[in-house]
């Protein structure tokens, strides 16, 4: 996947760490676009089929036509041509090493795959506190967010490995430098992160609005910014 | 509770991207591995300045190696908080290197001690590529800092 993952977890949990970082290995061995032996790129151009793949393919692949469905089509699993879940697969992936550690006994960790970050538990009784970075000006946040168990995912112009288009005319949206959506899962706020990202700023706002469960930040290409009515940033 | 300081990351890795962006082609940008396994092997001995201040402590990232060259940072730590970065080795193999080197490094720094005032545990964003000097920084950060 071409990112770093960084987890933050309690020693005691730190055994689970490993089986988190082979899982995520495991994940980009069968997932990435980028490995001409991976499963996904030999179903893409059809030397295999979905039967041939690991079980988690199939799943994969019909959680990403839900969520094409509900965003009419502005998710794609093939948002440039070849087969690509990437916008799902990142999210997924570090939400489910999330929840290895949570099995392994951790009640308290994040685990932050390249500016996606799943949290679970809190900071020690207070909320985990996610900045959200401003494209504009690097190293500074546009706004922080709090909370318990949740989930940030950020789409934008310069995130590595997924030049968004919108499916619909190939080209990059436009009017938008980043949205950022938050919610209880990873998967579905990087997924529906990267859908709002291609429908560019009008679509973008209305669709994240209705959305259930999931809020959304947005910063335009002029320094803008807008959120959906349930959003709540905290004092950075 | 194993603290991995991830504002500091990203500020680095926005860095990163404008470094390469700005002396090679965006395609050349090294990707770093999925996970942490990569970036966290055992530190190499050596390489502490000859002065530590009282209090202070350095942490050395791994040597990693990047299309550009070796990267390679140590951490100053004081307090559980990054009081200063010393970039111990970079690439410098042509003129172009060195000049952004100059611009970049002492930028980066300053973020990255800046970065330490807002308490954030984590940071979502667009501008997260990874490269060898993201992989030298959580390796020095996995090491102990």
């Amino acid at each position: 996947m071409g990112t770093v993952v960084s987890f933050d977890v309690p020693g005691s949990a730190a055994g689970a760490v490993d089986d988190a970082v082979r899982w995520l290995h495991w994940v980009d061995e069968t997932f990435s676009t980028f490995r001409a032996d991976s499963a996904v790129s030999r179903l893409g151009r059809g030397e295999i089929s979905l039967a041939d793949c690991p079980p988690e393919v199939a799943s994969v692949l019909a959680a990403c036509a839900e969520v094409a469905e509900l965003s009419d089509g502005y998710f794609s699993v093939r948002p440039a041509g070849p087969l690509d879940p990437s916008g799902y697969v990142k999210g997924w992936a570090i939400e489910r090493a999330a929840d290895m550690l949570t099995a392994a006994g951790s009640a308290s960790h994040t685990v932050n795959g390249g500016g996606d970050v799943q949290c679970v538990g809190s900071h020690a009784g207070a909320p985990w506190r996610v900045g959200i970075a401003d494209p504009l000006r690097a190293g500074q946040l546009a706004c922080v967010v709090a909370g318990r168990d949740f989930a940030v995912a950020t789409s934008g112009v310069a995130e590595r490995g997924t030049h968004i288009v919108d499916p619909h005319t190939g080209r990059p949206p436009s009017g938008l430098l980043s949205v950022t959506v938050t919610g209880p899962h990873l998967a579905l706020a990087d997924a529906y992160a990267t859908a709002a990202f291609a429908m560019g700023i009008a679509r973008a706002q209305d669709w994240t609005e209705q959305l259930e469960g999931y809020e959304a930040f947005g910063i335009g290409v002029d320094g803008e910014t807008w959120q959906t009515s349930g959003f709540r940033a905290h004092p950075g | 509770m194993r603290r991995v300081i991830l504002a500091v990351i990203g500020t680095i890795a926005g860095l990163v991207a404008l470094l390469s962006f700005k002396s090679h082609a965006p395609a050349a940008v090294t990707a770093a591995t999925a996970g942490t396994g990569g970036a966290a092997a055992a530190a190499p001995a050596g390489s502490t300045p000859s002065a530590v201040p009282s209090g202070e402590r350095a942490v050395d990232g791994n040597v990693a190696n990047t299309v550009y060259g070796p990267v390679q940072v140590q951490v100053m730590v004081k307090d559980s908080k990054i009081v200063g970065v010393n970039v111990l080795e970079q690439p410098s193999s042509t003129s172009a290197d060195l000049q952004i080197g100059q611009y970049a490094f002492p930028q980066l720094i300053k973020e990255t001690v800046t970065a330490q005032s807002a308490r954030v545990d984590a940071v979502s964003g667009a501008s997260y590529t990874s490269a060898g000097y993201i992989q030298s920084l959580q390796s020095a950060l996995d090491n102990g800092a």
